[in-house]
């Protein structure tokens, strides 16, 4: 059964070994630094617009990981990511307006917050499955964006206009290094962290209820499993992690608007995380590298073709789309699964 | 099952991929740089010596976009009209334009695309109170000239905060003055209702309005978002107040949905809407549109007329519009450039902010850098097509000074008195009595 086959490939081997090839949390630690290490060293050769946009992949990153974990580890679809990522950039533009607080703790209290709703919407969607857990979660989606125009919150919220995020400038040791290094420095550290201790998670006690609650939530209660807890964990964590991303969006684009949340960008993550491989942590990798660079590349490819604005304005999508409906055709597992089956062959 | 040496193969795999997208993303890039054309020690990013680069951010698509989106390509074309003729100083204009959709966060994206990978000279012409004001931190941290701000904001002039940001248009706030006047004496004794857009475009206007106008005489105030177009609650509040004018300060959509909105109601009150929303052409291809979509069909120069508005650029419509050099000017340019458009005041606009660029850059000279712009425009002594004079100088980063009241009559904007200038604060209206200047004989400015 492919489906057997999927649940052991990822599952964890026996650590008989000891030090860095034995431990888990040690492995996946050392591969985050040599990650946040190489990233910032490309910082210093790439120009500012480059440096943006790995920023923009390091947030989407967060949300992904967080989606990647929820839907294909714990079989949960959530199309209401961009909502969660929402409330993350509202709560740190409201503690960034004040001034003085650091952003380290900003980051923290906006991860806490975004936990704590994600309670709530876990507890109620822990009650639902399949396509009702969908349409709930894309309710929530386009409702809690349009809150911040309610008309008691409108003047804290800001309203359809949104907050004006002051983004805290790089310490004094840090002085000469450029505002979009400093940003994509603090939001590939963030990511970093997310993915360790998310992979940590994937290959905990956690990992394996999840995996059993997924592929049968019967035998997985009659193993005395507690499914309805577990669901609202993963809930909580992938939360977690759409307010780390939300945080850092607010930051790196200095704004908090209803409109930097529609509905297309939770579907977009959704995309993304299935074509990079739903439940495995480097498909969140791949597919928010896609999620950010496809539309550059087929915007520039369609400037250099010089075609006409219609075709203009419409050839990012299309090209997004086919590059969708392909990868799903040759690797059903997204970009992951297909380097996995590479890398068998290979050996 | 995979073994550890697979798995840390995985994870070499993961950033093996990740560097050679990167390096991909990085082989396709645009390519072409700014590079610097003056020898001189200024910041000359987005200059060569035979071209510079300019950008704008419009609502192309989206709720401003009726109307608003013309801008773009009628400054486009009168830059065109500029290299057909030898360009500036031996250098073509070269105008690159993105939408935001009237969408903020799409106007920081887009903005810092500009800058960061366009590499423009300067930005010319951004459109929009709301998405402006979130990229005009950025503007001038990053050095690059803010040009005439498409919006009349009174933030665009504030030269401490931010010297790199101009404005061009005469600000809402004026405007609301010269308004609240014309209002406060001609409807005196009747009831006013407001309709904003509940940003700083709306509230600057306001603020203005409630210089003149009573407060006891203002019955209600009605704001709307722009993108919710359902403005039912809003329009009710101001039928049940019974108000005799309605005074709005909106985008062309919103007041067609005014207009529309007050018809289903059966009220008819003197509209006074200010500039930007009150074009006759745009305002009654909307009313058409809209009422079409309703499964009605109207009139729209019926449904314009009687409205009261203010201009700060010569009537394209009327008697007097045949013999205005500078109408004649950009009609001439735009039935070379833009055939299959209809000339309208969003035209009239958008070339003449691109005569009033065209201007600062022969005054900057050959030697073409940031800092040379900045100062040519701070000198002041500008003249164009505008009713009232503009205000630039080192301290003043504000546009126009004033405006003219008119009234649409015939579908033709009759004007209501003379044009009037005031300044941001509280000083009084006065009429402005200057000669307009003429249009040079083949367009382009002198310098």
């Amino acid at each position: 059964m492919t489906h057997v086959q999927e649940s052991t490939k990822t599952s964890v081997p026996e650590s008989t070994g000891t030090g860095v090839r034995g431990s888990t949390l040690l492995r996946h630690l050392a591969v985050g630094v040599v990650a946040v290490v190489v990233v910032l060293l490309l910082s210093t050769v790439l120009d500012p617009y480059r440096n943006l946009q790995l920023t923009n992949v390091a947030y989407l990153v967060c949300a992904a990981a967080g989606l990647s974990v929820l839907t294909g580890l714990s079989g949960q679809i959530s199309l209401g990511q961009g909502a969660l990522m929402a409330v993350g950039a509202y709560v740190t533009a409201l503690l960034l307006q004040d001034g003085g607080w650091p952003l380290p703790l900003v980051l923290i209290i906006a991860v806490v917050v975004t936990a704590l709703v994600g309670v709530l919407v876990g507890a109620a969607a822990a009650r639902l499955r399949g396509p009702y857990l969908a349409g709930a979660t894309l309710a929530f989606a386009i409702g809690l964006p349009a809150l911040a125009d309610y008309r008691g919150l409108a003047s804290t919220l800001g309203g359809q206009n949104g907050l004006v995020v002051l983004s805290p400038a790089p310490p004094e040791w840090l002085a000469e290094v450029s505002f979009d290094r400093w940003q994509l420095g603090i939001s590939t550290i963030a990511a970093a962290i997310t993915l360790v201790l998310l992979g940590n998670l994937v290959h905990s006690r956690f990992g394996r209820c999840w995996r059993a609650v997924r592929d049968d939530e019967v035998a997985a209660q009659l193993a005395g499993l507690p499914v309805a807890r577990l669901q609202i964990v993963a809930f909580v964590v992938s939360a977690a992690c759409a307010g780390l991303g939300g945080a850092l969006l607010a930051f790196v684009n200095g704004l908090a608007a209803p409109g930097a949340f529609p509905l297309t960008l939770s579907l977009q993550l959704l995309a993304a995380v299935v074509l990079g491989g739903l439940g495995t942590l480097p498909g969140a990798v791949y597919g928010s590298f896609l999620l950010v660079f496809l539309p550059t590349w087929s915007a520039s490819l369609a400037t250099r073709l010089d075609l006409s604005r219609d075709i203009y304005a419409n050839l990012p999508l299309a090209v997004y789309g086919a590059v969708l409906v392909l990868v799903m055709l040759a690797f059903p597992s997204g970009v992951q699964g297909g380097i996995s089956r590479l890398i068998r062959r290979i050996r | 099952m995979m073994t550890r040496a697979g798995r840390r193969r995985r994870w070499m795999a993961v950033l093996a991929v990740a560097a050679v997208l990167t390096a991909a993303g990085c082989g396709g890039s645009d390519g072409d740089s700014g590079g610097s054309g003056g020898g001189s020690a200024g910041d000359s990013t987005g200059v060569t010596a035979t071209s510079v680069k300019i950008g704008a951010h419009y609502p192309l698509t989206g709720p401003a976009a009726p109307g608003y989106s013309k801008i773009g390509p009628a400054a486009k074309a009168f830059y065109d009209y500029v290299n057909d003729n030898g360009g500036v100083n031996g250098r073509k204009i070269d105008f690159v334009y993105k939408d935001d959709a009237y969408n903020p966060a799409n106007t920081v994206q887009v903005t810092r695309q500009l800058v960061l990978q366009d590499k423009i000279f300067a930005m010319v012409g951004g459109l929009g109170t709301p998405t402006h004001t979130k990229v005009v931190d950025f503007l001038n941290q990053s050095k690059v000239p803010d040009l005439f701000v498409a919006s009349g904001c009174l933030c665009w002039d504030e030269p401490d905060k931010h010297p790199y940001t101009f404005g061009w248009q005469s600000d809402y706030y004026r405007e609301g003055k010269i308004l609240g006047k014309y209002v406060a004496d001609t409807f005196a004794g009747k009831k006013i209702a407001y309709f904003f857009q509940n940003d700083d475009f709306g509230q600057d206007g306001v603020r203005g309005l409630d210089q003149f106008i009573p407060k006891d005489q203002v019955v209600s105030r009605q704001n709307y978002q722009p993108g919710n177009t359902d403005i039912g609650p809003q329009l009710t509040a101001i039928a049940q107040a019974k108000a005799d004018v309605v005074v709005s300060f909106s985008i062309p959509a919103y007041s067609a949905l005014l207009k529309l909105g007050t018809l289903k109601l059966g009220i008819s009150p003197q509209l006074v809407i200010s500039n930007v929303g009150s074009d006759p052409v745009t305002l009654s291809g909307l009313l058409e549109a809209f009422a079409k979509q309703g499964g009605s069909s109207v009139k729209g120069s019926q449904l314009i007329e009687g409205n009261i508005s203010d201009a700060y650029l010569p009537a394209y419509l009327g008697p007097d519009a045949a013999t205005n050099s500078w109408v004649a000017l950009f009609k001439k340019v735009h039935d070379k450039y833009l055939p299959d458009t209809v000339f309208d005041g969003n035209t009239e606009y958008g070339m003449a902010q691109a005569y009033t660029f065209v201007q600062v850059l022969q005054k900057a000279g050959k030697d073409l850098t940031r800092e040379s712009l900045l100062k040519a425009l701070e000198g002041g002594g500008l003249t164009g097509p505008t009713l009232t004079p503009f205000g630039y100088s080192a301290d003043s980063h504000g546009g126009v000074t004033g405006v003219q009241v008119v009234k649409i009559v015939k579908g033709v904007p009759v004007p209501q008195g003379e044009a009037a200038t005031t300044d941001a604060a509280t000083a009084p209206i006065t009429p402005y009595t200057g000669t307009l200047a003429t249009a040079p004989a083949n367009g382009i400015p002198t310098s």
